[in-house]
Formats: C-alpha cells, structure tokens, sequence
C-alpha cells in the first residue's frame, strides 16, 4: 500500500465527513428536540445549493451575497416546514410525523424537478484560493476550506448550545418539553430556533458539497441526506459530538472503501457498518441507553 | 402460608443516583400488600424492577422461587406478576373487550398456522377467551361497555379496565401503582372494596402503591414504608401508625 | 349467539361467491375480447399492488413501524424467482416451477426481512424507518452489480408465467391470509405493539417476537408480489425497485387509511388505474402523491385543520341552502 495514496485518501473521507457531520448536526438537533426524523433535511441542502445557482448564474448576484442569502432562505424554510407540517402533529403519534416528513421531502423534491427540470446544472465556482502545498502532494481549496469551515462551525456550535441561554432552552427542551414549558421556556420558539440552526448548517453543508462536486439535480439532497443521518446514528442520536464523529467516521470508510474494496459497494459496506454498530451499540458510539419513563 | 414473592437485598443504580437501595419484601399467598412512602421514594421504580423494565444492579426477585432477574416484562407477566401504570396505559383505539382479550394472549395456545387455517383449536380457544373475558367486564361492571373505545371510558372505569386486564393474565402477583389516584373519596372507597373482592375471588396477592397512607391502612393486611429508596419500616398497619421514624417521615419532628 | 354463527358462514359464503364471481366475470370478459391486453396488464398490476399494500399495512398500520423497503423486498423476490425459472427450475414445467420459484422469492425476502429486523426492531420505532430506506437502496446498487443477473441492463428472458388468475388468486390468498392473520391472537399482539408497547409487554405479549413477526410476514409478501412482476414483464432492470416505488406503495396505505384493509385494497386499485388514465399529468405525479401524504396526515392528526375542513363544509352546505 501506497503511504501518499492512503494519506490522500484520508483527506478525501475528511473532506466529504466534514459535510456529512454538518447535515448530520441538523438531524441530530431536530431529533434530540422534536424526536422527529427529518426526512426533508436533505432537501434542504438542495434548496441552499440551487439558491445559490439561482441567485449567482440566474440572478447575476455576486458569490459572496448569494451565500447568506442561501443560508437565510434556508433557515426560513426550515421554519416553515415545522410550522406548517410538524407542528400540527406534535402531539399524534410518531408515524404520522415520519410519513409527513416524508411527504414534505418528496414535494420538494418534485417541486424542484417541475421547475429546473432533473438535469443537473453548473454550481458556480465560489473557492477560489490557491490549493496548499505539503510537501509531495497538494490539497485543493475545497477540501481544506470545506474541513475548516466545519470545524468552526462545529466549535461555535458546540459552545452556542452550551453557553448561551437559548443553548440551555434548547437543552431543556429536549431532556422534558412538559418540564421546559413549566419553566417558562417559549418551546415554540425554541423549537424554530432549533429548525433554523439545522437549516442554515445543510444550507452550508449543500453549498461546500457543490464546491466540490459541480453539479446540482433536484435530488442530490436524498442520498448526502440518508447518510448523514446513519452518520448521526452511528454516533448517537440526539448527541452533538456524535454527529460530528458519526460524519467523520463514515466519510473516511467511505473513501477508503471506495480506493482499497469496491467503488460500487460503498453503500452496502456503510450500511453494514451502521447495522454492525446499532447491534452492539443501540444507542450509537457515544450514546447512553435510556429506557423510556413508565 | 407460602411465600409467593422474595425480594432480597435489591439496589439499582441511576448513573450517581442510588435510587433503591437494600430493599426486601416477602408477600405471602392471598396477602393485600401495601408499599407507601413519600412522593419521590422510590415505590414505581419498585414496581419497575419487579416487572423487569429495569434491571436491577444487584439483589434478588424470586417468584415462587423462580429467580426473575434480567427476564423480559413479557416473561415476568407470563410467569405471573400483571401490573397497572399510574398513568393509565391502555389499548385506547380498541375496544374494551378487546383490551382483556389482550391480556389473554398467553391463556390459549393455539399457533400462528392454526389461528390463520381456523382450525377447531382456534375456534375453542376464541370461545373460551371471549366468554371469559366477559366474565372479567362482569366483575368490574364494565360489560355493558364492551364494545365501545376504552378511550371513551370515564377515567375512573378506565383504571378499572386496566386491572380487568392485568387480571386477565392470570397472575399470581398484582401490582396496582395508585389505583384511586384521582378518584374522589366515595369512588376510591368502593374502589378499594373491588380490591379485596378481587383479591378473594381470584385467590391472588396484591401489591399496592399509595400515597395516601389511611387509604392503605383500611385494607392492606401488611405494609412496607419507603423513604429516600430504602425501607424505613415494615409491619402491619397498627405497627406502622405507631412507629415513630414514619411518623417523623411524613409529619416531620 | 346462534344465529350470528349462521350469518357468519353466510357472509363468509357470499365472499366466496363474490370472489369466484368476479373472476369469472373478468375471464369471461377477457376471452370475448372486451377486456384487451393493455387493460388486462392494469388487472394484473392492479392485483400486484394489492399484494404489497395489504402487506405493507401489516407492518405500517397494524403494528405502527414504518418502514420504507417494501420496493426492496420485491426486488429481492422478483430476481430470486426468476433466477429459480430461468435457471434453477428450467427444467420443470411451469406449473411446478412457477409457485415453486414464487415461494423461493417469498422465502427470500423473508430471510432479508430477518437480517434487517433483528437488530432493528429492537430499537425505537424511527430507526426502522431509515434501516429500511437505506436497506432499499443497498440491495439496489448490489442488484446493480451482479453480472449474473444482468446487472444494470436488466435481468432478461424471464418466461413471462404470470397471468391474471394467478395474480387474482395470490391477491385473494394474501389478504385473506393478512384479515386472518390480524383477527387471531397474534393479530391482536401485533396491534396491542402500535397501542402501547410497554403495556402490552406488561400483559405478557413478546413485543420484540410480534414486531418480527409482522415484518417477515410483510417481507415474504412483498417477495411474491415481486415475482409475480418479473414473470410478467419478463425483463426486470433494478431501476424499477427504487424509493419511490416504496413510497407509492406508502401512498396507498396512507390513502386507504393505515389498519385498514378494505380501504388499502380500494386505493391500491384507485391508484393503480388513476395514474394509467391521467398520463397526461404524470409529470405531477410525485408531487401529487406527496400532497396525499401530508394532506392525509395532517387531515387525520391536526385540529386546526380539521377545523378548517369543517368550516368548508358549512359553507357549501350555506351555499347550496342558498340556491
């Protein structure tokens, strides 16, 4: 085996990881407070990816505004989807919460086609730093930008949650809703905020995604989506830190797999992994097993 | 008398919290048993453990000298010890009846194939569950309700098909969390006739959960005071209304 | 109490009748032309979908767990299947070789069904959900890759056994064996799991077995309605066993009311035709069925919503008392 060959390697799983943590972050978010398994994240990576192409190639904004603008267009459709679909639910059962979930992500995926049809269109080239030299071998732009602006991002994640009061809401909320709401907590808002931050992270994710790989389709969403929750569940469900290690973890098996094994069984091998881990670890690797209250 | 349930040295731990520590309990055959003790004391998480949905970090359950440890709910239940949830917890989009019959499952034995084939096995064994589960709605009164929605039940027939249906298990061993939480006196007054009808009708123990210590008093024959997860006193009912620790406990000095 | 014995077997009679009834009515209809082959290719899918309705609702509505790989079981039991007539069975006649294989692509997905539910199903409900979807999409990139079976051109020369009365009676035979199935105690665990998992634990009722239980018996179902596919249209590609084939079939669970099988077998019927009648809106189609889906859900769940359904019935009954 190569030793520059594996070192790239690793740096790719880091790379394509780093994005997965990011879409990881919003599931493991919505699902620790709303206990819902957001089918339409991954969409919403999609809605920030063609926002910015509607914005920058059809629009003729400048790349540096269309990102917040992406971001924000996210974020407000994340608050949305919870308003009009979720939160009539809350209080049915679980089922009835993932069909609609499933629906949402299905219209907006068709929505999508109707409108820029299913061919895949040009993303913009918004990087464009030189690639940094280490010694041998080069890394592009993309790839360190992406793995950085994800650290921080999970950093200011990490200490926003833990810090700040809307943090600690956030927290509450998702240990006991009754309990939260009886403490004076607003759980509608928190909630929004909740769908906001998560949005706003795919809308970065989907735009770092399309830095690397240029080409956008109406359901580039679906699979970045499935695998950035087993990510999440890989590493805990509902933890912060588990997402972002569930992401990398399965980023590097990834590109590992698809150098050394098979490109083609890629999928099959992450898959047995999150079965492997969910038959020793139910509750993911930096999970706590809880029973539910009686 | 013959011992039906042994509790010996049981603990569980919750992460730091010792929750229940050192607690032991012997309820004798046909005995109306009563656990009470102060919000917090750890009487549910008692019933938890007996009925297997947590897993005791250490100590011994035997019923009828079969060890119960690390046994799924479901094979405790079979083996005879049936429960009710102080938040009642029913079968809400079925029927009344249909919540008994539930509680039959493990009283026939006719197999998936013959159940789907309609054999005579499975006709018999419908029979005899349906009439019997009948017989149950009877003892409660709750027969001419049979077909209706249980969550269309007033709340206090509610807790009232919940034992129905623990009963339809045909346990040895019935644990009631709060049966009267919410009851007024006079509806918590015939409740607890139905108690010792049931127990002497079915020839079963019966554990009780209450908060309301005179409650307990009227009927339980012997009674077990928790305080902080550990027993602070144990005996009948004139022994524990002049013990002076439990006295302390819930009137403080 | 005798009495509704005697109505009972004559329900049961007229069922029967029914059932043979419209057999022959479609045969008959068949043979003096009025039925052609297009028409009779919709009865045929019509019955197929049947199949993975009723099944589906068996795990969706009746013990309460989503799951999203019906497509992926089909899958697994239409190429098992045609890979038993076309290579394994080849030289058995097709009377023999075509239940025969049907049953190896039933057992099949089976198996599958085993493989993911196991570990699964003994986690919160959610996981399933996603376990499946992905399980759905695995077993398609792996079909994709297997020479032996085609690969991504299609898995050819499948001899096209499957006729309308084999997939009528396989339809009769599958929600016979689900209403069954579901009025016996073993259907009233598996409903007693969606109710409320921790009381029917409590009243002695294996939770983790019935889950199982349901999710094989869904799985083999899917299976044979998989094989009925491929030997008709004698050529499967793994493209047709995609999420939104699973989903489609979600839709018509969700349409016919979930725990419901009347309603599951009219809106697989609904569905199945509505599409072929209206081709010149199939570009809607995704969409439309994810506006069932939300609408269905929220119409059922929501009190603002059905508030709002309401007032609109008022007034149009306003109106019409009006005019």
């Amino acid at each position: 085996m190569n030793i520059s060959q594996f070192f790239l390697q690793l740096i790719n799983g880091l790379n394509i990881g780093s994005i997965y943590a990011l879409v990881a972050l919003g599931y493991t978010m919505v699902y620790g407070i709303a206990k819902l398994i957001n089918f339409a994240h991954g969409e919403i990576i999609m809605v920030g990816s063609y926002t910015v192409f509607v914005c920058t190639t059809l629009m003729g904004m400048p790349i540096w505004l269309s990102i917040p603008v992406s971001i924000i267009v996210c974020a407000g459709l994340g608050i949305c989807i919870e308003k009009v679909a979720y939160k009539p639910l809350r209080n049915a059962s679980r089922i009835y919460l993932l069909i609609t979930a499933i629906g949402i992500s299905f219209f907006l995926q068709s929505l999508f086609q109707l409108i820029f049809t299913s061919n895949p269109k040009s993303f913009p080239t918004i990087i464009q730093l030189p690639p940094l030299t280490l010694g041998s071998f080069s890394i592009s732009a993309n790839y360190y930008l992406t793995f950085v602006v994800s650290v921080i991002l999970m950093i200011v994640l990490d200490r926003f949650v833990k810090l700040t009061k809307t943090g600690r809401a956030m927290r509450a909320v998702s240990e006991d809703q009754g309990a939260a709401q009886l403490m004076g907590i607003n759980i509608n808002k928190t909630i929004s905020i909740t769908f906001a931050i998560g949005s706003a992270l795919a809308a970065v994710a989907g735009i770092l995604y399309s830095s690397s790989y240029p080409l956008i389709n109406p359901f580039m969403g679906s699979t970045l989506g499935i695998k950035a929750f087993i990510a999440a569940v890989v590493g805990g469900i509902g933890i912060i830190p588990g997402a972002v290690l569930g992401g990398f973890i399965l980023g590097i098996i990834e590109s590992l797999t698809k150098a050394y094994i098979s490109s083609q069984m890629t999928d099959a091998i992450v898959f047995l992994v999150l079965i492997v881990v969910l038959v020793f670890k139910p509750a993911g690797l930096l999970g706590k097993n809880r029973k539910e209250k009686v | 008398m013959s011992t039906v349930l042994e509790v010996k040295d049981l603990g569980i731990n919750f992460g730091g919290l010792r929750a229940v520590d050192d607690f032991n309990l012997e309820i004798e055959e046909n005995q109306l048993y009563g656990l009470i003790g102060p919000n917090g004391a750890g009487k549910t998480t008692i019933f938890n453990l007996l009925t297997g949905v947590y897993v005791p970090t250490d100590g011994v359950i035997k019923l009828n000298g079969v060890k119960l440890n690390r046994k799924v709910p479901s094979a405790i239940a079979k083996l005879g010890i049936a429960r009710t949830f102080q938040n009642i917890r029913l079968f809400s989009d079925l029927s009344v009846i249909e919540n008994v019959k539930i509680g039959m499952h493990n009283q026939v034995r006719y197999s998936l194939f013959q159940g789907i084939l309609r054999t005579p096995a499975f006709h018999h064994d419908e029979d005899f569950i349906e009439k019997e589960s009948m017989k149950l709605l009877e003892v409660f009164k709750l027969h001419s309700y049979a077909h209706i929605k249980a969550s269309n039940l007033p709340y206090g027939k509610q807790r009232e098909l919940e034992i129905a249906r623990a009963l339809a298990t045909n346990p040895k061993l019935l644990l009631l969390d709060e049966p009267a939480a919410g009851m007024n006196p006079q509806e918590t007054k015939e409740l607890m006739e139905t108690i010792k009808h049931v127990r002497d009708q079915f020839k079963i123990s019966i554990l009780l959960i209450e908060h309301d210590m005179k409650l307990v008093m009227g009927i339980c024959e012997k009674i077990t005071v928790l305080n902080y997860g550990t027993v602070l006193a144990s005996g009948t009912p004139s022994e524990i209304q002049n013990n002076k620790q439990v006295i302390k406990a819930y009137l403080g000095e | 109490m005798k009495k509704l014995k005697e109505n009972k077997k004559l329900l049961i009679l007229a069922t029967l009748l029914g059932i043979i009834g419209v057999f022959a009515i479609i045969t008959v209809l068949t043979q003096q032309g009025i039925i052609n082959r297009y028409y009779s290719g919709i009865l045929l899918s019509t019955c197929i979908n049947i199949i993975l309705v009723v099944s589906l609702n068996l795990t969706t509505g009746f013990l309460g767990q989503l799951t999203l790989g019906h497509a992926g079981f089909m899958a697994v039991g239409a190429y098992a299947s045609a890979y038993c007539t076309k290579v394994v069975f080849a030289s058995l006649p097709a009377i023999v070789s075509f239940p025969l294989a049907l049953l190896v692509g039933g057992l099949l997905a089976l198996v599958f069904g085993v493989i993911i539910g196991v570990p699964t199903l003994r986690l919160r409900g959610d996981y399933l959900a996603i376990i499946t979807l992905a399980f759905g999409e695995v077993i398609r990139t792996i079909l994709l890759n297997l020479s032996f079976v085609g690969g991504a051109k299609g898995y050819s020369g499948i001899p096209r056994y499957s006729n309308f009365m084999w997939a009528y009676f396989l339809a009769v035979a599958t929600v016979i064996i689900i209403v069954m199935l579901i009025k016996s105690r073993h259907g009233r665990a598996i409903i007693s799991v969606r109710e409320d998992e921790i009381a029917a634990e409590a009243s002695g009722i294996n939770t983790s077995y019935y889950k199982i239980l349901a999710f094989i018996f869904a799985a083999f179902f899917a299976g044979v309605a998989g094989g009925l596919y491929a030997h008709y249209m004698g050529i499967i590609e793994p493209k047709a066993f995609t999420f939104n084939k699973s989903i489609e079939i979600l839709v018509m669970v969700v349409l016919g009311g979930m725990g419901n099988i009347k309603g599951a077998i009219v809106s697989a019927i609904v569905l199945t035709i509505l599409p072929e009648l209206l081709r010149s809106v199939s570009s809607y189609r995704t969409m439309i069925y994810a506006l069932v889906l939300i609408i269905m859900m929220l119409a059922k769940n929501s009190p603002a919503f059905k508030e709002i359904i309401r007032k609109i019935k008022n007034k149009i009954i306003k109106k019409e008392a009006q005019e």
